[in-house]
């Protein structure tokens, strides 16, 4: 079946959900997609790319605080708080790339990795008080209708959520698809080939971390419009390795990937806490424990990633009709 | 003069600690090229269970022996259990591995002893060495215990024959299973040993940071700066890392830069002597031929 | 005279009038009452679960009672992590999906702030917050929110009083953790010092939860010749603050927050003969001080323990903290009788009078009213003397 039909499908049911899902399921599903967004550019970075990066959660704190900083205290409407909060989150992964040239792998991992540790104690500094409200956080107003159609707030949120999240997936496919794409996944399994073929590998790693941190901006400035709150303690460590589990879970290099990640990392510790109600309420530490065992299963079972489970069965269905 | 000589001296006795677990780490990534995010959790879970027969009534050494002697069975039995069928599977699935395993022991520990802080006894009571007020007995021993283990561990790889050959298994795994070298409990040892090192961190910091679930979570990022700034292949490396990592980041914090932003600080050192020196301090070049 | 049509019609009418009884009462049926939480079972903050499971533990002991009124008391409690966005998720579903009554005893400021809007909007008590930050208690613009215990800027007011009048030349190092909690400690400490003593202060110190240790912070309190030491830290950090500071050599008049009293964990981890002279100021009761010992809500509280929890639990302060919590609200529905609906629990739970709980020091009770939020407002001085608290001074209101 081709892929545009079932990409179709999906679009069209996720277009009619707010008029059969109740406001905290709309929320969920919103949450989702905000998530996907993020993937899709931690994909882009470290699927297609190969640059591991275990701190996106601090992209998506600048893009969070961002928005919520222009829209409350510079009056700015959400729909220019995003982009521009999500432009300095560009320029932020941009520069970064730059010193990012120098580590491989390993290296690399641990430099994001402080970085995402150190993200909640920047945000936290009070000399930017005045912004960001210190440990009192930033309370972000929900948005109004979009178009100035009869909606709720949950609707208008996840609608939102939603056509932002195509635009962003359809650039990303087509960046995918493109010679930039080929290039990119050039550069990470081949980088010296690539080199001799002329690509130029700086511009591009430093330009994909650019993209992929203004994906995770945007990601993180809707998510401040959605919970209506920003603070410190939503932007820890288990925020960015959350979004590792969601890529590589989803499936590196896929863009349906990103959506199979975000479904993960949003309902699955939902599971997890429901399994151990099994346990009676000693065991209220134990979900923690279930979620790793999944992750080990997940891993177990499907070691590239849901995708790349349906990309099995993809081959095994053609190989069958093929006979 | 007496602050700056109590800040070195803090930092020295918290780097010895953030030394030890960069072993541990350096442990693993020797062994088996992979660095092991779930290492301090592991660490602090054996920590749990020298401190579960501490209030059982057995001697400290008694304990000492008995977890890291645990520890080292526990780490031999995951990674053939667990981390060994990932062995072909993309890099990444096995740090998903690794970080279920986090996951799992912080849970774990939380549940079986509890999530309240809890004190953890030190073999080193007593008056502090040389009648100091800068470092307490149980950091100078400390110290040491990181010294001896560094000294341990660099004999091991450097003088034995099963040193070589876990080195050997991880570099090359094909070329040493020619020359006989059984890579696959090779790597296992590693693990054993990598998670034995950890024991002994854990109970090392403990009466310092004071034991609790989350007890290794701050010190790791530490414990990996330390490793990566001297060499992750390197165990001296990692140990003048771990030091250096420690009285660095108390200097900075107390007399430059404020101990509000002592966390990025540390991440700009790291970033920065990333950039300059690649493969860390002590590290080996490894030049790519085309 | 009442016709058979008219009689009809008021049968008929009875069902929607019960009805519409019941959609006044979210959550509540003749057999339940469906009371929400969140609580950090996981993540940074899981010491404080401990609050929840005791919370549970206790309800769970009055439904198995009987009940309060003849309705069980079903408590669902669910982990945030302490990550706000969790905690917005985990309470739109008690409220959407469990459709509970209200929330109650929700831990932590970022958690609390970021569903404060949300309930207010909807006209659900958020009832007893558990943190102590002074924000929230706010029955001017938020008048579901209720607070619960003194909020932390009363009790660094009180120390400020305590310091001017004991030491007037002091000067101050403050060691503090670098969220709201530390923050409300200092900014407590400068406004109860006041403008003109502001300049007492010639050290604040700030350290993350996600560091080893704050052994470096400790000795720059020192080095800035400080004779008084506050440290605004939690239990963990107490500990090695109080420990350090005595390594040192430090003489400085030690005051500790209220939250890292607990003889048991603290002071033992940090050294008894190490956390002599230290100075607090408490509501409630140590269960592991001798004094309490023959002491009846003490008592009352140990059963609770021994019968529902383990051993370990009974010196935890988080256990007494979720005992007395529990207590007050259980207080608050047997008062409402049969009218749970929200808005009488709200004015129920504010306008409470001179209310004891076994748990809190004599002298100190819980009030309420529609203007004043904060139901523990009174605290006392102590020191530790190596074995126990002293209590000294007068019962202070804040």
């Amino acid at each position: 079946m081709p892929a545009r039909l079932i990409w179709g499908a999906f679009l069209i049911v996720a277009a009619l959900a707010p008029f059969w899902l109740s406001g905290y399921h709309l929320y969920q599903f919103a949450q989702v997609m905000i998530y996907a967004i993020a993937l899709l550019g931690l994909n882009l970075l470290t699927g297609y790319n190969g640059q591991l990066s275990l701190g996106h959660g601090a992209f998506f704190a600048i893009g969070g605080y961002g928005a919520a900083i222009l829209i409350v205290k510079f009056g700015l409407p959400y729909y220019a708080a995003i982009p521009i909060a999500s432009l300095v989150c560009f320029i932020a992964g941009f520069l970064f790339g730059f010193p990012a040239l120098r580590l491989g792998g390993l290296y690399l991992a641990l430099a994001t990795f402080a970085l995402a540790v150190a993200a909640p104690q920047v945000l936290a500094f009070k000399g930017f008080d005045a912004y960001t409200g210190g440990s009192q956080g930033v309370q972000v107003p929900k948005p109004g209708p979009l178009l100035g159609l009869h909606m709720n707030v949950d609707q208008t949120v996840y609608w939102l959520c939603l056509v932002v999240a195509v635009v962003l997936f359809w650039l990303a496919a087509n960046l995918v698809h493109s010679r930039i794409g080929r290039a990119l996944v050039a550069i990470r399994d081949q980088p010296i080939a690539a080199e001799t073929m002329g690509i130029d590998a700086a511009l591009f790693k430093t330009i994909t971390f650019g993209i992929s941190a203004f994906y995770a901006g945007v990601a993180g400035g809707l998510d401040a419009v959605a919970v209506g709150f920003v603070s410190p303690e939503s932007f820890g460590l288990p925020l960015s390795l959350a979004f590792l589990v969601g890529i590589v879970i989803g499936g590196l290099a896929s863009l349906p990937g990103a959506i199979f990640g975000a479904l993960f990392i949003e309902f699955v510790p939902n599971w997890a806490d429901q399994l151990t109600v099994i346990f009676g309420e000693n065991a209220k530490a134990l979900p923690g424990a279930v979620y790793g065992v999944m992750l080990i299963l997940a891993m177990a079972l499907a070691p590239s990633g849901i995708a790349g489970l349906f990309r099995a069965l993809g081959r095994f269905v053609s190989k069958g009709s093929a006979l | 003069m007496v602050e700056f000589l109590h800040q070195l001296s803090s930092g020295l006795a918290l780097g010895g600690v953030y030394a030890i677990t960069a072993l541990a780490l350096v442990m693993i990534f020797q062994a088996t090229q992979l660095v092991n995010f779930a290492q301090g959790e592991m660490a602090m879970f054996s920590t749990y269970v020298a401190w579960q027969l501490l209030q059982n009534g057995w001697s400290y050494w008694a304990a000492f022996a008995f977890t890291v002697v645990v520890s080292f069975v526990g780490g031999v039995v995951i990674e053939r259990l667990i981390v060994r069928p990932f062995a072909n599977a993309p890099v990444l699935a096995s740090v998903i591995v690794f970080i279920g395993l986090g996951f799992i022991f912080n849970a774990l520990a939380g549940f079986l002893f509890g999530f309240s802080v809890q004190s953890f006894d030190t073999p080193f009571d007593g008056r502090p060495l040389f009648g100091n007020k800068f470092m307490s007995a149980h950091e100078s021993g400390s110290v040491m215990v990181s010294l001896i283990v560094l000294a341990l561990v660099f004999a091991f790889f450097r003088f034995t024959p099963l040193g070589l050959a876990m080195r050997a298994a991880a570099q090359n795994p094909a070329s040493a299973r020619l020359v006989g070298v059984r890579v696959g409990w090779m790597l296992a040892l590693g693990w054993g040993l990598a998670a034995a090192i950890g024991a002994v961190a854990g109970m090392m910091a403990a009466p310092i940071v004071y034991l609790d679930p989350n007890m290794m979570s701050g010190l790791l990022l530490y414990a990996f700066a330390g490793a990566v700034l001297g060499g992750i292949d390197n165990p001296w490396g990692a140990v003048v890392g771990g030091f250096a990592v420690g009285i660095v980041e108390n200097l900075l914090g107390a007399y430059v830069v404020g101990q509000e932003v002592k966390l990025s600080v540390a991440l700009v050192i790291i970033v920065g002597v990333l950039v300059v020196k690649p493969s860390g301090l002590f590290g080996r070049r490894i030049v790519a031929r085309v | 005279m009442i016709n058979r049509r008219q009689l009809l019609a008021g049968a008929a009418a009875l069902p929607f009038v019960s009805a519409a009884r019941a959609a006044d009462m979210p959550g509540v049926t003749a057999k339940e009452i469906k009371i929400g939480q969140t609580m950090p079972y996981s993540g940074p903050a899981s010491a404080y679960g401990q609050i929840g499971k005791t919370e549970l533990a206790y309800f769970k002991m009055i439904n198995e009672q009987g009940g309060i009124n003849g309705r069980q008391v079903n408590l669902i409690s669910l982990d945030d992590g302490y990550s706000p966005p969790k905690t917005v998720e985990q309470t739109r579903r008690l409220i959407e999906e469990e459709q509970v009554s209200f929330m109650f005893n929700m831990l932590g400021t970022p958690p609390c702030l970021a569903t404060r809007d949300y309930l207010n909007q909807k006209g659900i008590p958020q009832l007893f917050v558990a943190t102590g930050a002074a924000t929230f208690s706010d029955p001017e613009h938020f008048k579901w929110t209720v607070g619960f215990q003194p909020n932390y800027q009363t009790e660094s007011a009180i120390f400020a009083r305590h310091i001017l009048k004991t030491k007037p030349q002091a000067k101050i190092a403050v060691l503090y953790q670098n969220d709201g909690f530390g923050k409300d400690y200092l900014i407590g400490l400068k406004a109860g010092l006041g403008e003109a003593n502001a300049g007492m202060i010639i050290k604040e110190a700030s350290y993350e939860t996600s560091e080893p240790t704050i052994d470096s912070q400790v000795s720059s309190c020192q080095g800035s010749g400080a004779d008084v030491f506050l440290i605004a830290a939690t239990p963990k950090f107490a500990a090695q603050a109080i420990r350090k500071s005595f390594d040192l050599g430090w003489e400085a008049t030690r005051y500790v927050t209220d939250v890292s009293l607990s003889i048991a964990s603290v002071m033992k981890a940090a050294g008894f003969e190490k956390a002599k002279g230290l100075i607090t100021a408490n509501y409630g009761k140590d269960a592991s001080d001798p004094r309490w010992a023959d002491d009846a809500g003490l008592k009352q509280y140990k059963s609770f323990v021994d019968a529902r929890m383990t051993a370990k639990d009974l010196v935890d302060s988080n256990t007494i903290y979720g005992y007395d919590a529990a207590f007050l609200l259980a207080e608050v529905l047997k008062r409402c009788g049969n009218d749970l609906s929200r808005e009488n629990i709200l004015k129920v739970s504010t306008n409470i009078k001179d209310l004891d709980l076994p748990m809190l020091l004599p002298g100190v009770r819980i009030n309420t009213s529609p203007t004043n939020y904060s139901p523990i407002r009174a605290m006392q001085l102590q020191t530790f003397n190596g074995t126990s608290w002293e209590l000294f001074g007068d019962v202070i209101t804040g």
